[in-house]
């Protein structure tokens, strides 16, 4: 039995948020209560070290591979402007380059523990910043590297053609979740690099 | 020079305090029997204060619970389904004033009970130490407590002993918790309430016995297997029995010659690794201090008593006594072990 | 055709394989089908739990007792304490909300029906691995041991120093997994509440069930990650030689405890809030009146939600925070008593000039009120510090606790499953049976968790396998354990009383109780679509509408 059959009067109709989007904002509400928690233990220990590297001693800003991040925000945005605009084409450019992009990002985070772990013998075990350093830059570039997964399969299906303008929902989604990769590494790189020296 | 006011009854609270007190005394007969352990007998000024403000607390819980109780009883009886009941009731959607009254008289319930609250965590927490207290630093360990007391030079094991503190000239006692390991917490419900015993964080906390005897406790927090078995045995003195006690504990073990075979073993043996005798070589910080063992009236942290029997028990085999306790089977004989025993029945 | 194997006609129906069953159920990803594997997951490990609290009870029947050693003791405490709360009462209210949500708002479906099966199946692991410690923590030859720090695994107690082997590793895993579970039902009951409602389902049209999910689904989300962030932490420390807790490092103990309790206690608003969610569906209808003050409720649950974020350091008081952060808490800790009360008050303006049936599910709501009054005022003692310095880490506590899981979040749910028995197997309960588990289990719980706030106030710390004689505990000890054997029988009844029901029961209708809410509106069980087509409402109470056509609630709501 139906309920359509009671209205003597038309119920409002509202305008309901789609599901993916609350979805995602969900899901980037979780994360970031995990990543807040790493954020404040490694707060919490600046400066609390016994012995060992101190930031100060060996952290260089990795200011060119930070803006190589912080830019392929702007080219998954043009990307996805592109999709709209049902351009495929330049969508799939774009969306390259945002893989390009992290993919140096992630190049430099290598360079940099290479660098630390090697030649300036700071690991995880070393001392307290040892391990907030590695555990919190870890955790983010493990986002970055679930995220470029994402994205490369995505470029995958537009070289193939299976992506269309009317995608463009799904691009939108897996975009929030790079501006939110990203947004971390914005407070990640403060808390590290600026404040914590 | 610091009077009894300043950490206890500061004159705006007497009033109020002084209607507790009342009811302090009439249930603290009874409640010290019921238990050596009761919240309720309190014989310390931090229980006090606790007390004092736990019977506010009760009085004003108990008093909601009454009421609610009461309306919700009446509710149930007064409004069950009459057998000849047709039609639905008067459907009521709300009410603003009803709504509004149960949400000030709350609101105001807290705000009273918050501010009781405060004070008593001011007067407990924000205490300054008094120049003539006594300073203890107590240790937790896995499953025993060690006790120093830094300006007189002792340290011992398991058996605090404090001097009894009076109110016209307090001689309260400072301790210092600190942790060789986990967690533990200090817990002597009558004259205090629990301070965590916590590594790489030291907590500070004080009691003022006003009556001599023992005071009976156990660790609160859960630190590992034989937590159950970590009790604590506070003996409050008076000053004459305190000084006494301190003047046998700061001396150095005596020097027997009775029961040297079992000194010999004792220092060869694993022993010495863990515990120590002052006067010896026996360094050992692992363990109980064993210097004045046969002052103690018990073993194993409160578990047994201190007799000839239990002390063999516990070194041939600890985990009889309390399984999971740190210290191993010696692995001696019972010629060894009747001769260590012997020895440490000398440690007075 | 249903694919429920009840079926009303009395045609014959080749029986089908076992295998084709069992696979359509591991493979549903049918929000009903997904609720009922909750509830059967949840009501087993309930078992299991109980079994693990017997055990207990019997070793602490009398002092010095050696029933087990203190090794298992530890294992069994911590054990029965992450059973209960991550693999029984989590499942079973996920449970129910993914049943009712979407029925109550008009939607066929959850808004992500596979990752709902996900949630559920990666949850299911998590509790199996719990238990596979008992055999797996040692290695292939070695004996297994299940988990001892506790289900708060404090900090040092967890490092490798004093926990070697990996018996705490399968509790760490166990509940990251079964975490990851949580947060995609979150996700699901956010997204599915604030975007499939049907039409003239506003935000303040629908039932206050939902409005109690929605916050819930909140709180998942903001508590259960800091305790993933805890526990790579640990795995941190454990495995890759991190210092996060490590004292020894200068790390700090202190600071797993925050994390934890940041966790641990909006986790218990997560519990609770669902049985709240029950009781404001069930009592209104077992009172004949729609719940008061609709709008308050609403906001006093929001206001828990928030509050409930700033007083988890209430479990820290005796931790040496300092005067400042204990004022804090307390504070906090006493604000969040005032929307809890009110939510008392407004069951109770519910039930008065009412019209009270006593069928079972109310008579669990009502106990339930009384229970969970006395829960919040000893809850509001041990808001006080300072008596909180005396109470906390004892017997009372535990005493408290058990008052708000059993007496308040069990009876809840015991209720709901009489009250929805009906919709989701199309059979009714047996009422006398019911009466019996009622009883029972009352008598039970109280003989258990009353007394057992004496032995609190007389100086008994929790989690220990034994304790002296001469201390004054015997006697409570002794009649707490005797309560157990009620409650184990009650629960008992009810487990005969839900299957002898599920084969034999007597036929329900769509509408029992003569309810108001959505799911009453469609057969019982409902079809595999949930709606043949979705509902159009007006008001909170849509049946009460079609069946008061002179006297509708939109008249009187004013809602928009």
């Amino acid at each position: 039995m139906s309920a359509t059959s009671m209205m003597l009067r038309q119920p409002v109709p509202e305008e309901l948020p789609l599901r993916g989007r609350v979805g995602m904002f969900t899901l980037i509400g979780a994360e970031s209560a995990v990543f807040t928690i790493f954020v404040v233990a490694y707060i919490f220990y600046i400066g609390k070290s016994l012995s060992g590297p101190t930031p100060q001693d060996v952290l260089n800003a990795p200011i060119f591979f930070s803006v190589c991040l912080l830019s392929s925000s702007l080219t998954i945005h043009l990307a996805g402007k592109a999709l709209r605009h049902r351009n495929v084409a330049t969508f799939s450019r774009w969306w390259f380059a945002t893989i390009a992009l992290g993919a140096i990002f992630l190049y430099g985070t290598a360079r940099e523990w290479q660098r630390l772990i090697y030649h300036e013998g700071l690991t995880i075990s070393t001392n307290l910043f040892g391990t907030t350093y590695f555990s919190l830059v870890g955790l983010h570039a493990f986002h970055v590297i679930v995220g470029l997964l994402c994205l490369t399969f995505v470029f995958v299906f537009s070289v193939l053609g299976y992506v269309e303008p009317k995608h463009e929902y799904q691009v939108e989604l897996l975009s929030l979740y790079w501006h939110f990769v990203d947004s971390v590494w914005i407070v990640v790189f403060t808390v590290v690099y600026i404040v914590g020296r | 020079m610091r009077t009894s006011s300043y950490y206890g009854w500061n004159r705006s609270s007497a009033p109020i305090l002084c209607v507790l007190c009342r009811s302090r005394e009439v249930f603290a007969l009874p409640a010290h029997s019921l238990s050596p352990t009761n919240i309720f007998a309190p014989a310390s000024t931090p229980a006090h204060s606790i007390f004092g403000v736990s019977l506010f607390v009760l009085a004003v819980t108990g008093a909601i619970f009454v009421v609610v109780f009461s309306l919700l009883v009446y509710t149930v009886v007064r409004f069950r389904k009459k057998v000849d009941e047709g039609s639905e009731p008067a459907q009521v959607y709300g009410s603003t004033q009803v709504e509004v009254a149960w949400t000030v008289v709350p609101t105001l319930v807290v705000v009273a009970l918050f501010m009781a609250t405060v004070r008593v965590i001011a007067d407990t927490q924000r205490v300054a130490r008094p120049y003539n207290a006594l300073e203890v630093i107590a240790i937790g360990h896995q499953f025993w407590w060690e006790y120093r007391y830094p300006r007189l030079g002792i340290v011992t094991a398991n058996e605090l002993h404090v001097p009894v503190s009076d109110s016209a000239s307090p001689t309260p006692t400072f301790i210092t918790l600190l942790s060789a390991d986990t967690d533990h917490s200090f817990w002597v419900p009558r004259l205090a309430g629990k301070t965590d015993l916590i590594p790489n964080h030291p907590n500070q906390m004080w009691i003022d016995p006003r009556e001599t005897g023992l005071f009976l406790g156990q660790c609160a927090q859960y630190c590992g297997t034989q937590h159950a078995k970590m009790l604590l045995r506070v003996y409050v003195q008076t000053a004459d029995e305190f000084n006494q006690w301190v003047k046998a504990q700061r001396q150095t073990a005596l020097p027997t010659s009775a029961a040297s075979e079992g000194q010999r073993i004792f220092e060869s043996t694993a022993c010495i690794n863990c515990h120590a005798v002052a006067g010896t070589s026996a360094k050992g910080r692992f363990g109980p201090d064993l210097t004045h063992l046969m002052s103690r009236d018990t073993i194993a942290a409160g578990v047994a008593a201190n007799t000839d029997q239990n002390l063999r028990r516990w070194i041939r085999n600890p985990d009889e006594i309390k399984p999971g306790s740190r210290m191993p089977a010696m692995q001696l004989n019972e010629a060894q072990l009747g001769a260590v025993t012997a020895y440490l029945e000398t440690l007075r | 055709m249903s694919s429920n194997s009840i079926s009303w006609s009395n045609d014959i129906v080749e029986p089908r394989p076992v295998v084709d069953l069992l696979h359509e159920w591991v493979t549903t990803v049918d929000h009903k089908r997904l609720g009922l594997l909750y509830i059967a997951f949840a009501l087993t490990f309930l078992v299991v739990g109980g079994i693990e609290a017997t055990v207990m009870r019997l070793q602490l029947i009398r002092p010095h007792n050696n029933l087990v050693s203190p090794q298992v003791f530890n294992r069994l405490f911590t054990m029965h304490g992450t059973t209960m709360i991550f693999f029984v009462v989590m499942p079973i209210l996920f449970g129910f909300g993914n049943y009712l949500i979407p029925l109550m708002i008009g939607s066929r479906d959850m808004a992500f029906p596979r990752l709902n099966a996900f949630s559920f199946w990666v949850m299911a692991f998590g509790g199996l691995l719990l238990y596979f410690s008992l055999v797996g923590a040692n290695g292939l030859y070695g004996a297994g041991n299940a988990p001892d720090v506790g289900w708060f695994a404090y900090a040092p107690l967890t490092s490798q120093t004093f926990s070697p082997g990996h018996s705490t590793d399968f509790w760490t895993l166990a509940i990251l997994v079964s975490g990851f579970g949580s947060i995609g039902t979150a996700i699901n009951i956010l997204a599915t509440i604030l975007c499939m409602r049907c039409p003239g389902m506003s935000l303040g049209r629908m039932p206050l069930f939902a409005w109690l999910y929605l916050v819930t689904a909140g709180l998942v989300v903001l508590a259960i990650s800091p305790l993933t962030a805890a526990q790579i932490m640990l795995l941190v420390d454990r495995y890759l030689g991190g210092h996060f807790f490590d004292t020894q490092a200068g790390g700090s103990a202190v600071i797993w405890m925050h994390f934890f309790w940041v966790f641990g206690h909006p986790e218990v608003y997560v519990l609770v809030l669902p049985a709240f969610a029950f009781a404001s569906e069930i009592i209104p209808v077992f009172s004949r009146k729609p719940i008061f003050g609709y709008s308050v409720m609403v906001a006093a649950t929001v206001a828990i939600g928030f509050i409930s974020m700033s007083v988890w350091a209430h479990h820290m008081f005796t931790v040496g925070m300092g005067a400042g952060a204990n004022t804090f808490f307390v504070l906090s800790t006493m604000a969040i008593a005032v929307p809890t009360g009110i939510k008392i008050f407004n069951w109770l303006g519910t039930m008065w000039g009412g019209s009270i049936e006593f069928r079972t599910p109310m008579l669990f709501c009502i106990a339930f009120l009384f229970q969970f009054l006395i829960a919040g005022l000893t809850g509001i003692m041990q808001a006080c510090a300072p008596f909180d310095w005396q109470l906390g880490s004892s017997y009372f506590v535990v005493a408290h606790f058990h008052y708000v899981i059993v007496g308040a979040i069990l009876f809840c749910t015991f209720a709901a499953l009489y009250y929805w028995f009906p919709k989701m197997t199309g059979r009714m309960y047996n009422e006398r049976l019911g009466r019996l588990h009622f009883w029972l289990f009352l008598i039970g719980f109280h003989l258990t968790f009353d007394f057992m706030h004496i032995p609190g106030l007389l100086g008994m710390p929790r989690r220990i396998y034994t304790y002296e004689p001469g201390r004054g505990w015997d006697i409570w000890n002794l009649i707490v354990t005797v309560g157990v054997f009620f409650q184990a029988a009650a629960i008992l009844v009810l487990l005969v009383n839900l299957l002898w029901s599920f084969w034999r029961g007597t036929r329900a209708g769509n509408d029992p109780w003569d309810a108001w809410t959505l799911e009453w509106s469609v057969s019982s069980p409902p079809p595999p679509y949930n709606f043949s087509s979705i509902p159009a409402i007006l008001s909170r109470r849509p049946l009460w509408d079609l069946k008061h056509p002179g006297d509708p609630d939109w008249r009187y709501e004013g809602t928009p």
